[in-house]
């Protein structure tokens, strides 16, 4: 189905879990994993008689969101979002409403676009519920069992404007969302674990109009691939029933995984009615202008400014794509760090970024408890002719695996490269023991490099490099 | 918002009654209907005096307390142990709170 | 025996805590028959608690300004592992896990708990009428209602079975009780009492306050349950200094407004003893005059938006899924309708729907919002009549007690026992009232003080002037004896 002359307008918004010790409104643990209903309290169990008490660490976090996104952090309420589920112990929610924390910024996608941020404001999550006895389908369940130990967990709800225009741009704006919450360390990051949520608003126009037409929100999205698969769907979805003549209905729609298709939800009529009013157990919130101050000016470098920094390394010539997709995702990764601790150490910006884009990035969970110093130090052998590229990703993968120092672990190894002149000398013996490449390669097939290298390697047991062994040849030449 | 005094609502139906039933999640049989309408639609006659009142630039009260910025510290408290809870639980399953099927979605 | 005599004479030995407890279970098991003032006595845990008492004294430590006093509780206040029912079925076998604040408070203070008493379910109601378990009687005509919602704590305070009990007042529940069965009860400024463990009604007009027969025992009461708790966030710091402190200096110079609005439309007999308490003020020095506060007039019907706007959102959590009654159906949401029409009494259906509908869409701004603003006019209005007096006078409730049954079926004709006590919990202010003298047929009357927001001192001060000049009290039909016996009591003397 083509979308020739249609173009998607999404909005996202993103529930994002704070990564405080205590829940919201209680001094129960915000972890993930434990035991089910092991850390709940009257508060968060909504018990009768129970209030909250709003943590102090979950507004900061707030506000320094509310920085990163460039919005105007203002005084706030909380008000209940009334109705009942299952999840939701007081059967209503403490959300922010009208009055919320964060209004108005927006977020610098990588290539400079930016997207509106309407709102970035606070709310308590709730609790978990697993259908049960339907062979794992949610309409076939028999029942539901409740675990409360998420209700209450805090949660910044991040709005966007609707000016993403493609599935892909809807993948980036999430990535460098994300980037951002981890570099404030507001939040871990983990959609698979669901500390970061996303919805998305989806319309469609005729491509060149202004004006919105009627959107759908897709819920239970799980991953960014997830997100643009089922924006493209319902993009193709929403243009085939126009073209048809079609209107389409606004509506919240389910994307199923398994089927790769959004699919409407049993349905309510009617828009659901929350009957929001201020939360009377809570008072308002405003942060004088000392404590704004204080966060505002104690955040640590966005993903932004970090990228600026990486490419600054490369120097001042002009960065090719593919070294800026490596920066890219190296601070997405939070490795930039290694990078630049290598190019402190002596290692040439674009080998650091390389093998940090590639290499460690493969392997990026370990790659951020590596000792950047000794990360640097392997770097460096590299550079300086100590270890082949190959010897180097060996080395490198035992120093993710057990740490420790690269020089030990090329020693224990029997790593050293060959020095110039057991290069030269192999390469002479591989040339004279088959003279007719020889001779097929000096005139001019190049291609034979191959087969040369392959028995400098074999005679060497891998311990030349491939380009010193090329350059010789060539230098042989003449 | 309008600065001026909304105008003064209809009057409360049997209907409006029913649909604020539901949405309330209280079954309701067709006499505690009609029984509840009736009485209602005569508190809120009463009640909707509030309508004539010139309010005009008056701001709501949420309030009364001058506090603001009540706030706590984000240090662990002991939780509640889990049998004792669950031993008030109607019904629970593996350390869990049970109910029947949830037909509808959460919003 | 007030509770301020039995502390004294526990403390000093002079009397056991356990044979303190031991009279008034007794007087419990004799009249609570008739009265069923009490949902649950707690004779076991109540005696351990007194046994503690008496072993502490005898080490030499002070167990605190209560300590050996009885205290009823009103059963909308969370007592851990002991019922907690609110008088309703939905919560009916409920045991919290955790005490409310002002219960822990009772306890460090040396109070023995020795019951919860009826309410009025959930406190939504002026007769303790509507309570699941059947109503309490008015201890001084047991035909008629004891007023409500701390009916149970009101009339087990003025049949003599406990000194000292506490109540909850959103709209007038610890005040119009208190008045129909002749006893002081306090509703303290919004905030200066922890609301941590009160089964919220109205979360911005609740508060928790004492009930006892003397100004004096609802002082210290005030002052032993008073003050900032971090559980709660709408909690302010306590009193300073403490009411009972200052309780006996007296009116001179005192300004006292006599408020028309909380005069009209009361009974002849209830008007007169307000202007005789007026009176009494004066001869002690206080400048009463007349005043009026037109505004007074939009509190009830703003009072019937707010209040059950709140209730509506407070009791949603009550679904049957995680403790209480739980009528089982085919799905989540059916089990939730079948139970809470099963679990709710008529008031509060009636309540809930009426605050749903308050907030719901489209209705919102003409209703709950346009209440809100009205809240504000309140306000100003109180605080304009402030500027010229130090505390307002006025009847708490335009009638003495009713039949039981002569209302409940016109809940407009009951929210109307509530027009002289409302204002006070919208202004978030404190008010008392102090019994002053009955009717021809002996049923008591209440005279109400307001005062503005942490005004407690001076408006205590103007109750014990007014309690030196009532009129002595009749006493009531039940439990006459036990009255007699505990004001008398020599027993325990050593």
């Amino acid at each position: 189905m083509s979308v020739e002359g249609w173009e998607p307008v999404v909005g996202l918004e993103v529930h994002c879990e704070l990564k405080t010790a205590t829940k919201l409104f209680c001094g129960c643990r915000n972890a993930f994993g434990d035991e089910p209903n092991t850390n709940i309290c009257p508060v968060c169990l909504g018990l009768p008689g129970s209030l909250p008490v709003l943590n102090m660490k979950a507004v900061e976090m707030a506000m320094s969101i509310g920085n990163a996104l460039h919005c105007e952090v203002r005084p706030s309420l909380f008000h209940r979002k009334n109705y009942f589920y299952p999840d939701m112990p007081k059967d209503y929610q403490i959300s922010q409403y009208d009055e919320p924390i964060n209004v108005n910024g927006w977020l610098e996608l990588p290539d400079g676009q930016r997207v509106g941020i309407v709102r970035a404001h606070i709310e308590e999550d709730t609790g978990k519920t697993s259908h049960m006895g339907g062979g794992g389908r949610i309409h076939d369940a028999d029942r539901a069992l409740v675990d409360y130990n998420r209700a209450g967990v805090p949660l910044v709800e991040i709005v966007s404007a609707p000016d993403i225009r493609s599935a892909a741009q809807a993948r980036r704006y999430v990535e460098e969302l994300r980037a951002i919450l981890m570099a404030l360390e507001a939040s871990d990051g983990r959609m698979e674990e669901g500390s970061l949520r996303v919805d998305a608003n989806v319309s469609v126009r005729e491509a060149r109009t202004d004006g919105l037409g009627t959107r759908c929100e897709i819920k239970n999205v799980n991953s960014l691939r997830s997100l643009a698969r089922a924006i493209e769907y319902e993009t193709e979805r929403q243009v085939g029933l126009l073209e048809a003549g079609e209107p389409v209905l606004q509506q919240t729609r389910h994307w199923d995984e398994q089927a790769q298709k959004t699919v409407a939800l049993r349905s309510k009529e009617e828009a659901f009615d929350y009957r929001y009013f201020p939360e009377p157990d809570l008072v308002p919130v405003a942060p004088d202008p000392r404590w704004q101050r204080e966060v505002a000016t104690s955040l640590p470098p966005m993903p932004a400014e970090r990228r600026a920094k990486l490419t600054a390394l490369l120097g001042a010539g002009e960065t090719t794509a593919a070294q800026a997709d490596q920066v890219a995702t190296v601070v997405a990764l939070g490795l930039d760090k290694l990078v630049v601790e290598a190019a402190s150490s002596g290692v040439d910006a674009p080998l650091a970024l390389a093998r940090t884009a590639n290499e460690a990035a493969a392997d990026a969970g370990r790659a951020l408890e590596v000792d950047p110093a000794a990360y640097g130090a392997l770097l460096l052998m590299e550079q300086e002719g100590k270890l082949t590229p190959t010897q180097a990703k060996a080395v490198l993968a035992d120093l993710f695996e057990s740490g420790g120092q690269p020089q030990d672990i090329a020693r224990r190894k029997g790593f050293e490269a060959l020095g110039a002149e057991n290069v030269a000398a192999t390469v002479a013996d591989v040339v004279s023991a088959h003279p007719e490449e020889w001779q097929r390669y000096c005139g001019g097939e190049d291609k034979l490099v191959g087969f040369f290298t392959g028995l400098v390697m074999q005679a060497t047991d891998k311990k030349a490099s491939g380009k010193e062994v090329a350059a010789e040849l060539r230098r042989l030449r003449g | 918002m309008s600065e001026n005094t909304p105008a003064r609502p209809e009057r409360l139906t049997r209907e409006d009654a029913a649909y604020v039933a539901r949405l309330a999640r209280v079954d309701l049989t067709e006499e505690e209907l009609d029984l509840y309408a009736g009485q209602l639609a005569a508190v809120l006659d009463h009640a909707a005096q509030v309508a004539a009142i010139a309010t005009s630039g008056v701001e709501p009260t949420a309030h009364t307390l001058p506090l603001r910025n009540v706030l706590r510290d984000d240090v662990v408290r002991p939780s509640l142990d889990r049998e004792e809870v669950l031993a008030q639980a109607p019904r629970a399953e593996d350390g869990r709170f049970m109910v029947p099927r949830i037909l509808g979605e959460a919003p | 025996m007030s509770a301020s005599e039995i502390a004294e004479r526990v403390r000093r030995g002079e009397t056991s805590a356990v044979d303190v407890l031991e009279e008034h279970l007794r007087a419990i098991e004799e009249c609570d028959g008739a009265l069923q003032a009490f949902l649950t006595v707690l004779g076991d845990t109540a005696r351990a608690e007194a046994r503690e008492i008496d072993r502490r004294v005898g080490a030499g430590e002070d167990p605190g300004p209560l300590a050996g006093v009885p205290v009823a509780v009103k059963d909308n206040l969370c007592t851990r592992g002991l019922p907690t029912t609110c008088a309703s079925r939905i919560l009916e076998g409920w045991l919290p896990p955790y005490d409310a604040t002002v219960v822990e408070r009772l306890r460090g203070a040396g109070a023995v708990v020795v019951g919860k008493t009826n309410l009025d379910e959930f406190a939504m109601g002026s007769s303790t009428e509507n309570s699941a378990f059947g109503p309490t009687h008015n201890p001084h005509d047991p035909r008629r209602v004891p007023g409500g919602s701390s009916g149970g704590s009101a009339a087990s305070v003025a049949a003599g079975l406990v000194p000292i009990a506490l109540g909850s007042d959103t709209g007038g529940s610890i005040r119009q009780p208190s008045a129909l069965c002749g006893v002081v009860g306090l509703k303290p400024t919004y905030g200066t009492v922890s609301r941590y463990g009160l089964v919220a009604f109205a979360s911005s007009l609740d508060q928790v306050g004492p009930i006892a027969r003397t100004v004096a025992d609802a002082a210290t009461l005030f002052d032993v349950i008073g003050g900032h708790d971090p559980r709660d966030s709408t909690s302010l710091e306590r009193l300073n200094p403490l009411a009972l402190a200052r309780l006996e200096e007296g009116v001179d110079g005192m300004r006292v407004g006599v408020v028309v609005e909380l005069l009209d439309g009361a009974d002849a007999s209830v008007v007169k003893r307000v202007h005789e308490a007026a009176e009494a003020l004066a001869a002690a020095g206080a400048n009463v005059e007349e005043c009026s506060v037109p505004e007074l007039g939009y509190a009830l019907p703003a009072y019937y938006l707010l209040a059950p706007a709140e209730a509506s959102s407070n009791l949603a959590r009550y679904d049957g899924v995680r403790y209480g009654l739980r009528v089982d159906a085919p799905s989540a949401e059916a089990m939730n309708g079948a139970t809470r029409a099963a679990g709710f009494g008529p008031e509060v259906k009636r309540r809930i729907m009426l605050g749903t509908y308050a907030l719901s869409a489209g209705y919102y701004d003409a209703y709950y919002g346009q209440a809100q603003k009205v809240r504000t006019l309140i306000i100003r209005a109180f605080a304009r009549a402030y500027e010229h007096v130090d505390v307002l006078i006025g009847a708490t409730t335009p009638t003495t007690a009713f039949e039981l049954g002569s209302k409940v079926d016109d809940p407009l004709a009951m929210y109307l026992s509530d027009v002289c006590t409302v204002p006070t919990n919208l202004a978030g202010h404190p008010a008392i009232t102090v019994p002053f003298g009955a009717d021809d047929l002996g049923l008591p009357i209440g005279v109400q003080l307001l005062a503005p927001a942490l005004g407690e001192t001076p408006m205590f001060q103007a109750a014990a002037v007014i309690e030196g000049a009532a009129p002595a009290a009749a006493l009531p039909q039940i439990c006459a004896s036990t009255i007699g016996a505990n004001q008398t009591s020599t027993r325990g003397e050593r």
